[in-house]
């Protein structure tokens, strides 16, 4: 194998890593502002790519797609917030497991009766269709290479979000010090539907890019939620920055461990996870207690 | 010859950038009342969470009984012969007050990982934290819920579980904080009745009450030790009247 | 409801269902067992999530470790002994309790909810991905376990109705095991970190230690499941320590009521029948079923009967 192979793999694992991290950076923020654990944010992973598959088979074009897809999906998101997940901030997590346990059952069952149980695939649309040439017999499609530029724009926005605006400021007051924010005279109940709305936006927008490269299927989610958790976990709770590293360790372990260790690939992300816990059990950029 | 039992050296705190204890070194002397006085945010608590462990010094040492407790966690730091009352109510809501004393005093078991003789049946125990309850003055209250009793009741359990635990040296944050006069009365009276073969070091707020138990003060502003002495020594002390008891007296 | 009637009531069920196979056919026998294995799963998860206050949410790995360390061990016996199998199943299940249970305890709150199911699923994708142990199809037995002494059969569970009476024993046993535990010292020390783990620290005790215990005795508890459940189907994979069936144990667990050691065992009747009974209304019955478990998790702890109420604390010291 040469070196050009392992270009195309490191350019799948940071492809790959993005679109984790649009999903893990939702869940932190869900958990270090709301201080709670969303099951179903895989679940918006799956809508979304559900939705890129119908409007674009609908419409034609998946950037309308995507277009008309966003505001739907904020909308499932805002409606979950207001009427299930707002009843739960002052409640045991257990609770909030169940609830959004149940959730999953519930998207699940909504997607079979509306979209059935085949897999779908979405065409790449034509101008990002082609391929670059590395060496002779390699070359890299360019529509991957255009989802890491988007996520790298949007991790971008993020970070001047969180940086530069009053927005960001009480979401960084909010990760560090919850109770803080609630005696600051912030309107709690305003900023946590926002800060929901948002993250299962990112969710769902990462499915939807997602959509053309991997098939839409049913259950895709929940390997997310879960490889998400992972990310999390590694990454410390409410840190964007821990979920972006995080997402791209997790990236280049699930790419080359199936490359170079391909019968322990997908153990090898968790154990990942076991030795850093071990080290730092509050994760890579977590706060000690 | 006086013998310490309890010494901290250079000790410090800072939480991010702000200094919550800067370089306290004071001496514990064994079987006296130690209060500790100063206005609020001046790292008295601070200082209480890291003598117990419950918060990890940022500089510093801790040596007990000569013995260096620096970095130990709270569960040793208990076992070792320190107990600690804290200034919010910090007891177990659901369970009966015997039964929060009866945790309090299985702790001093060898060990608790027993899993087959009913807990009932271990005498020690039971003898334990039924005196703990007499000593608290709590007896009557005996099988009510923990989170049915009154304020006052709750900070009487409070230092009646720390009591269980059998400790040399109590360490009491607030202990009269939001009780009635009489129950205060109670427990100062409590407070003397244990200062005979314990050391205390005691946080308060109530003036009377500390003047009329503690042996020797220290007073603390902004995270440092202002002065230290004798209950003499601090009222004659231009620096504390200036910053401290001046405000007092003029307020009352 | 004073104690004197919870144990008559107790006492009656439990005679119902020894006296169940003598008149129920045999079908609803097997439905019985597949029900007490489920509850008894349940209730090991209950000693973490109801007594020591620890939301696992990845029991069912333990559950499935029980089952295959029979299955692969004694995939070609021809016979199963059950003094050889059933040790192997629950000293797995300790084991993967142990370990799990040593990293993932040094975390709390959310942190630990995720990291459980984190590593659950990292034993599900182990034999998901393993052609060795079947992968995705598992591991099929064709014999059910034997208790033999010498060359007697003492107990052979071919038949549905000694299978049946072999699950409801382990069940009670479990039942009077957890129960005596919960009245030990020990006991007194999980109830306590429940209630206010920062305290049980401040008095001496090596809280960690006592939650590592407790998640290894619930770990091997849900061994045993897992191997009555490997043992009656004939067959384990995969799916059995999938995240769902985490899940659905925690819905038990809090339908049933936490705290309670015959919570979890009504929970398992309830979940098992609704699973039977709603897919005959609609094929869609996921929906009824997810909505069912969102109103339990939005309205059941406010509207939980008194009767319950006052069993939270099982473990009363007199």
């Amino acid at each position: 194998m040469e070196l050009s192979f392992y270009l195309v793999q490191l350019l799948n694992a940071i492809q790959y890593g993005f679109l984790l991290f649009l999903v893990a950076s939702g869940l932190t923020l869900l958990f270090g502002i709301m201080g709670i654990i969303n099951l179903a944010h895989g679940s918006f992973y799956m809508i979304g790519a559900y939705l890129a598959y119908w409007l674009t088979d609908v419409t034609g074009n998946l950037w309308l797609g995507i277009l008309l897809g966003l505001p739907i999906a904020l909308l499932v998101g805002y409606l979950v917030e207001r009427f299930a997940i707002s009843f739960l901030y002052q409640r045991d997590h257990l609770y909030q497991v169940l609830l959004t346990f149940a959730l999953i059952l519930i998207f699940n069952e909504l997607q079979q009766i509306l979209w059935g149980t085949d897999v779908h695939g979405v065409a790449i649309p034509a101008i990002l269709a082609g391929s670059i040439p590395l060496t002779e017999n390699q070359s890299y499609p360019i529509y991957r290479l255009f989802i890491s530029a988007v996520c790298i724009a949007l991790a971008c926005g993020m970070s001047w979000v969180i940086q530069k605006t009053r927005l960001g400021m009480m979401i960084r007051a909010g990760a560090s010090n919850r109770e803080m924010v609630q005696s600051l005279g912030i309107n709690v109940n305003r900023l946590f539907a926002l800060v929901f709305s948002l993250g299962v936006a990112l969710a769902a927008f990462a499915g939807m890019l997602a959509a053309p490269v991997d098939s839409v299927y049913p259950g895709m989610g929940e390997n997310v939620l879960i490889i998400s958790f992972v990310v999390v976990v590694i990454g410390g709770t409410g840190s964007i920055k821990g979920a972006f590293v995080g997402a791209m360790l997790i990236g280049l372990v699930s790419t080359f461990g199936k490359v170079l260790l391909p019968e322990m690939a997908s153990v090898m992300a968790y154990a990942l996870m076991a030795v850093i816990l071990l080290w730092r059990p509050q994760g890579l950029f977590g706060r000690a207690r | 010859m006086t013998d310490t039992i309890l010494r901290t050296d250079r000790l410090s705190k800072n939480f991010g950038g702000l200094i919550a204890a800067n370089n306290v070194s004071l001496n514990f002397e064994r079987g006296q009342v130690h209060a500790i006085i100063g206005p609020n945010g001046a790292g008295k608590t601070t200082l209480i969470n890291l003598l117990s462990g419950d918060l990890l010094p940022s500089d510093g040492t801790i040596l007990f009984n000569g013995k260096n407790i620096t970095s130990l966690p709270p569960d040793k730091i208990s076992q070792l012969g320190i107990g600690r009352s804290y200034q919010k109510t910090n007891i177990f809501a659901t369970f009966s007050c015997y039964e929060n004393c009866w945790v309090a005093a299985q702790s001093r078991l060898n060990t608790s990982m027993r899993f087959f003789r009913p807990a009932k049946k271990l005498k020690k125990v039971q003898d334990r934290a039924e005196m703990t309850l007499d000593l608290c003055g709590l007896s009557s209250r005996r099988d009510v819920l923990a989170s049915a009793m009154s304020y006052g009741e709750q900070r009487q359990l409070e230092i009646g579980m720390m009591l269980a635990t059998e400790p040399e040296l109590l360490l009491l944050d607030e202990p009269l904080a939001g009780m009635g006069s009489e129950e205060s009365l109670q427990v100062i009276e409590l407070l003397r009745r244990l200062s005979r073969d314990h050391t205390l070091i005691l946080i308060e707020h109530d003036m009377d009450a500390v003047f009329s138990i503690a042996e020797q003060l220290t007073v603390m502003v902004n995270g440092r030790v202002l002065e230290t002495g004798t209950v003499e020594q601090i009222r004659n002390s231009q620096a504390v009247q200036e910053v401290y008891l001046g405000v007092e007296e003029e307020a009352t | 409801m004073p104690r004197i009637t919870r144990t008559l009531l107790l006492l009656a069920a439990l005679l119902t269902l020894v006296f169940f196979p003598l008149f129920g056919s045999s079908f609803y026998v097997g439905l019985l067992t597949r029900i007490l294995i489920l509850a008894l799963f349940a209730m090991s998860l209950d000693l973490l999530i109801g007594y020591t206050g620890l939301v696992s949410f990845g029991h069912a790995a333990f559950f499935g470790i029980g089952g295959y360390a029979l299955a692969i061990a004694f995939q070609d016996a021809a016979v199963i002994h059950l003094w050889q199998a059933l040790p192997l199943s629950l000293a797995a299940a300790a084991l993967a309790a142990l370990v799990v249970g040593w990293i993932s305890i040094r975390t709390s709150g959310i942190y630990f909810i995720m990291i459980t199911l984190a590593f659950a699923q990292m034993f599900f994708y182990f034999f998901f991905e393993s052609p060795r142990y079947g992968g995705d199809d598992g591991i099929f037995l064709f014999f059910k376990p034997v208790l033999m002494i010498g060359s007697a059969d003492i107990l052979h569970l071919d038949s549905e109705n000694n299978f049946y009476y072999f699950v409801l024993g382990s069940l009670v046993s479990s039942y009077l095991l957890l129960t005596m535990i919960l009245r030990a010292p020990f006991g007194k020390v999980i109830t306590a970190i429940k209630a206010n783990e920062h305290r049980v620290c401040a008095l001496g005790y090596a809280v960690n230690r006592y939650k590592l215990v407790s998640f290894v005795i619930a770990g091997t508890l849900a061994g045993l499941a897992g191997f009555l459940e490997g043992a009656h189907s004939g067959y384990i994979n995969p799916s059995y320590m999938s995240w769902h069936e985490s899940g659905i144990a925690i819905a038990i667990v809090v339908l049933g009521g936490m705290g309670t050691l015959y919570g979890p065992i009504v929970g398992a009747f309830i979940i098992v029948l609704l699973q039977d009974f709603l897919p005959s209304l609609t094929d869609h019955w996921q929906l009824l079923f997810g909505g069912i478990v969102i109103s339990v998790a939005l309205f059941y702890p406010m509207v939980r009967p008194a009767c319950c109420r006052d069993f939270m604390r099982c473990s009363e010291v007199k």
